[in-house]
């Protein structure tokens, strides 16, 4: 009757346990008896389940709890001028992780909207991350707004979206309005598509790494080794303790051979017109300043870019994207011409004796071939068909060398192949030949093209690195350093060495003086106290492949001529060689202000230099190198004064 | 007899049960509020005690058949009390179940429970037939509906419901033809759909997540899963005190109250729950023998209604704290911190005693 065990107090079994008033009950305290025992073995069995049975799955889902693996992002090392100073930096940000562990797919349209995302892309995200290990949280958006870290702050509690992982990184700070933008690049996670491929394979889901430019070509510098730190936390995501802690090891610092001052007259020089200019030292291949316009910002893609921002980019007609300093593969039009004269005085098919009659054209394979100037030029030697870019000149030169002598000279000087600069995605430019037409097109040269080529015209197509080079090269007599804008500490640059006449390359550096200085076409790139020597062009066309790609686009305008302006100076050992490329500028008057604005900043800078303060001027010399830049380049030559002082 | 109210003729066994869950409520509570704005509410908790043994012995000292006979009053005075609590009430957790009597926030709703017990039987008792007629049924169940409205209005759902276990247990031992029960049994299976209607959304949603708790778990499915982890990650032998990390980093909801024992699971694993859960089964056997033993009908009616209530509690709540009861929010009796349960269950272990001080009158 009393069921399982009761111990009744002794005083009771003294008396009868049920009265006869309420005896009418017993049976049914004995079913309510019953039923508790079944109410308590029903949770005892519960309480079995869930302690005894497999106590190391809840023990496991106690720890996921209250551990949690936080990212610690490594910062990239900064990119730095030749002098030290910084034209990339990192400033920190909050970047938000969703914490996969605990994360709840009925959240992310709340979290989308709160965040300003896109939930489908939100979701394809995560869907991407479904291979890694889920206690890697991920990252969903990066350098929140004070409204949006108050969203996460007041959302991040257990009841709400516990998920949310809040973590200070380091963000890419670039110059604004695109400074430099094609030559540095810029940073972005790395893609599904980059993953797959091997020179990818290193990285990992997530991971943040250069797409383009420097940052690109020197990510294994630039990037760092990202740490983690594993925390106990409390239910508000409160940090409470650090189990362990494994530093970020940060990336190095890039230092370039680019010149801020350069690049920032270069860009100022260039303006909104689209083109390009390369500042080049043809002693050592060091890039000063590489501009391409139109430019776009990558601080847009050090956040992760929007598709809509993304798809606005890439199909934008004006291809910001390009950088055209290595990618624009142009007609030369007339700055082909000293090349040319360099190969007819090599080549002993010209000399200093030579001359053309110029009456405004000229006839060859039963075609007319116009010279630009209508009246024609007269008379003309080496030297005034340089100075006066005479069409008829050049044709006859050509006409006598022949395509492939032209091409073994052009190549020779580094056109139709990539100069080797350190940059991804550089381009080949063509330099036609019997072997180029035939391999190509199957077929043979007409001995008429070759008139076309003879000025830069046809099917010839350089970038303006390739050009500022390869004129480069041959006023340094024959040398061709490997263009670069980060010196390797470890390895002499490289170079090519073409046998050149002294006397000859005097004689096509005189021509270029004379564009300058002599009445040419060049004058508007004149400077005071520099001999600036250079050369126009003018190209007809662009070359086939950027029309067809420019196609749809603004195509009248992007057939308009192009205006090239290659100059270098000084006259004597020369240091400093700029082209500058303004596309549908029309003639290359409009590019030599450029030039001359990016010497004359070179050379102001160099005067500044050298002026020593007087009461230091007794140790000038070696200059003393500011402890910012160890790796700034001592000047090859000391300055050539009588340059200075001429003209 | 003239010495049958002399201590010693308390049920000391019940008692002695009852402070041991005390003592470990007390000792759970300071654990799982260390740290925390609460953590003097384990000293909260043992002045709450003192103070219910003292209302214990004063609920002995009144002949609970002088108490039968004020219940109109009792009952009137319910009505008062539940109505005042919208009127002067304080609102706090969403809800409006506390007045303030001395300086401390009373819940009435709790103290209503002894008054159904006595209610219900008064009625009960009174009642001279074999079996319970429709027409008493009724009126018994209009007089318990009306508090129990005033309770869900509040709202608060969990303490409405706890009143029915009284009046089921009493209208099961005063006796119900069959017919009749399958009548009730089936009208309230047809009420409880169009109930879900009236119900709060947050207990639309409770009720939810307790049928699906992955369904929600940010709001009480979280707090399912957390209590479950908990409970799970205490093993056989427990965290040890003060070391359960559901609870210490409250990842667990309300430790020291409604998910007391999701704590306690934790830090003394199931070792520790066979225990306490043996001498909550020995504190209700005990009760039941003391109805057993009761000198009348009233005095079985109250011991089991008390019997029922504290059974009814204990599955609502220890079955919420293993995922097998929604969460409704009462508390388990005599471990969960807070005043007006504590006081309300040692008075009815007062109204216990009552009932066996009194058995050797006839």
């Amino acid at each position: 009757m009393t069921p399982i065990g009761e111990r009744e107090p002794e005083s009771v079994h003294e008396h009868r346990p049920l009265r006869p008033e309420t005896n009418f009950a017993s049976a049914k305290i004995a079913i309510f008896q019953y039923a508790a025992v079944g109410v308590f073995v029903l949770l005892v069995a519960r309480f079995w389940d869930l302690q005894v049975k497999n106590p190391g799955v809840y023990q496991e889902r106690a720890e996921q709890n209250r551990i949690r693996a936080i990212p610690v992002p490594a910062p990239r090392g900064r990119i730095l001028d030749r002098d030290g100073r910084i034209i990339v930096d990192n400033h920190s940000s909050y970047t938000l992780l969703l914490n996969r562990e605990n994360l709840k797919t009925a959240h992310l349209k709340e979290i989308a909207d709160g965040l300003d995302l896109d939930y489908d892309q939100l979701v394809a995200r995560l869907e991407k991350f479904k291979r890694r290990p889920s206690y890697e949280p991920v990252v969903i958006k990066e350098e929140l707004t004070p409204q949006e870290l108050e969203f996460v702050d007041s959302h991040r509690d257990p009841g709400t979206f516990p998920e949310l992982m809040l973590i200070k990184a380091q963000r890419r700070l670039y110059p604004r309005d695109g400074l430099g933008a094609h030559a540095i690049g810029y940073v972005g996670e790395v893609s599904e598509a980059e993953l797959d491929s091997p020179d990818f394979a290193k990285y990992e889901q997530g991971e943040i790494i250069g797409k383009d430019g420097l940052e690109r070509q020197y990510n294994d510098t630039l990037m760092g080794v990202d740490g983690q730190r594993r925390v106990v936390v409390d239910n508000m995501g409160r940090e409470r303790e650090v189990l362990d802690d494994k530093p970020a090891v940060p990336g190095h610092d890039l230092q370039t051979t680019l010149d801020l001052d350069l690049q920032v007259v270069a860009e100022l020089g260039l303006g909104d017109r689209e083109g390009a200019v390369v500042a080049l030292d043809p002693r050592t291949g060091e890039v000063l300043a590489m501009v391409s316009k139109p430019e776009f910002d990558p601080n847009m893609f050090s956040a992760r870019i929007k598709t809509k921002d993304w798809s606005a980019l890439v199909q934008n007609p004006d291809k910001p994207l390009l950088n055209r300093a290595i990618q624009a593969q142009l007609a030369p039009g007339s700055t082909f011409k000293p090349l040319m004269a360099m190969a007819g005085l090599e080549t002993g098919v010209i000399d200093d004796g030579f001359r053309v009659h110029c009456s405004g054209g000229a006839s060859f394979y039963g075609r007319w071939f116009k010279c630009w100037q209508k009246h024609g030029h007269g008379e003309v030697d080496v030297h005034r068909g340089i100075v006066q870019s005479c069409d008829v000149f050049f044709y006859t030169v050509g006409n006598k060398l022949g395509i492939d002598r032209i091409a073994q000279y052009a190549e020779m000087a580094g056109l139709g192949h990539k100069t080797g600069v350190d940059l991804p995605h550089e381009a080949d430019g063509i330099m036609p030949s019997t072997r180029w037409v035939m391999r190509n097109y199957h077929r043979k040269w007409y001995a008429g093209e070759t008139i076309s080529v003879s000025i830069g015209q046809g099917a010839v197509a350089v970038t303006p690195l390739q050009l500022a080079s390869a004129i480069g090269g041959i006023v340094e007599g024959g040398v061709w350093k490997t263009p670069h804008l980060v010196r390797d500490p470890m390895h002499a640059v490289a170079f090519r060495k073409g046998d050149l006449k002294p006397e000859n390359v005097a004689q096509v550096i005189a021509g270029m003086y004379g564009v300058v200085n002599e009445g040419g076409t060049g004058g508007s790139a004149r400077l005071p106290g520099i001999a600036v020597c250079g050369k126009t062009g003018s190209a007809q066309v662009a070359s086939n492949e950027l029309v067809k790609s420019l196609k749809g686009s603004k195509l009248a305008g992007s057939l308009k001529d192009n205006g090239w302006f290659v100059g270098f100076a000084p006259r004597d050992n020369p240091e400093i060689v700029v082209v500058a490329l303004v596309q549908g500028g029309m003639h290359g008057t409009v590019a030599a202000p450029i030039v001359r604005d990016v010497l004359k900043a070179y050379f102001d800078k160099r005067a500044r230099q050298m002026q020593p303060l007087p009461e230091l001027a007794w140790m000038r010399v070696p200059a003393p190198a500011p402890p910012a830049a160890p790796r700034k380049p001592e000047p090859a030559t000391p300055p050539a004064e009588a340059d200075m002082e001429d003209h | 007899m003239a010495t049958y109210r002399s201590i010693r003729d308390y049920d000391w066994v019940l008692l002695i049960v009852a402070f041991a869950i005390c003592a470990v409520g007390v000792l759970q509570i300071f654990s799982a509020t260390l740290d925390t704005p609460w953590r003097d509410a384990w000293w909260k908790q043992v002045m709450w005690i003192g103070l219910g043994v003292l209302l214990m012995w004063f609920s002995a000292s009144i002949d609970y058949h002088t108490l039968l006979a004020r219940v109109p009053w009792l009952y009137a005075l319910s009505i008062l009390g539940l109505v005042s609590t919208f009127i002067i009430g304080r609102r706090a957790y969403g809800s409006q179940r506390w007045i303030g009597v001395a300086g401390v926030r009373l819940q009435v709703s709790e103290f209503v429970k002894l008054v159904i017990i006595l209610l219900v039987a008064r009625y009960l008792s009174d009642l001279k037939t074999e079996r319970l007629e429709p027409r008493d049924l009724l009126k018994l169940g209009g007089l318990i509906a009306l508090p129990m409205l005033l309770v869900v209005k509040q709202p608060d759902l969990g303490t409405a419901l706890t009143y029915l276990p009284i009046l089921v247990v009493g209208v099961f031992l005063a006796g119900l033809k069959w017919q009749h029960a399958v009548i009730l049994v089936a009208s309230i299976a047809l009420i409880l759909p169009a109930g879900y209607y009236v119900l709060r959304d947050y207990q639309k949603e409770r009720l939810l997540s307790f049928l699906d708790p992955s369904r929600d778990p940010r709001g009480s499915g979280y707090q399912v899963i957390q209590s479950e982890i908990a409970v799970g990650a205490g093993g056989i032998w427990g965290q040890g005190v003060t070391r359960g990390t559901q609870t210490q980093l409250r990842f667990l909801p309300v430790p020291h109250t409604d998910f007391i024992f999701s704590a306690f699971a934790e830090e003394h694993g199931f070792v520790g729950v066979v225990v306490v859960m043996g001498l909550y089964f020995l504190l209700l056997m005990q009760i039941v023998q003391n109805a057993q033993t009761a000198p009348d009908r009233a005095g079985l009616y109250i011991c089991m209604g008390i019997g029922a209530l504290l059974l009814f509690h204990l599955l609502v709540n220890v079955g919420m704290v293993v995922g097998r009861m929604p969460v409704t929010g009462i508390p388990l009796p005599l471990m969960s911190s807070g005043g007006s349960n504590i006081l309300s269950v040692f008075m009815m272990l007062g109204l216990v005693n009552n009932v066996r001080l009194r058995r050797f009158v006839n």
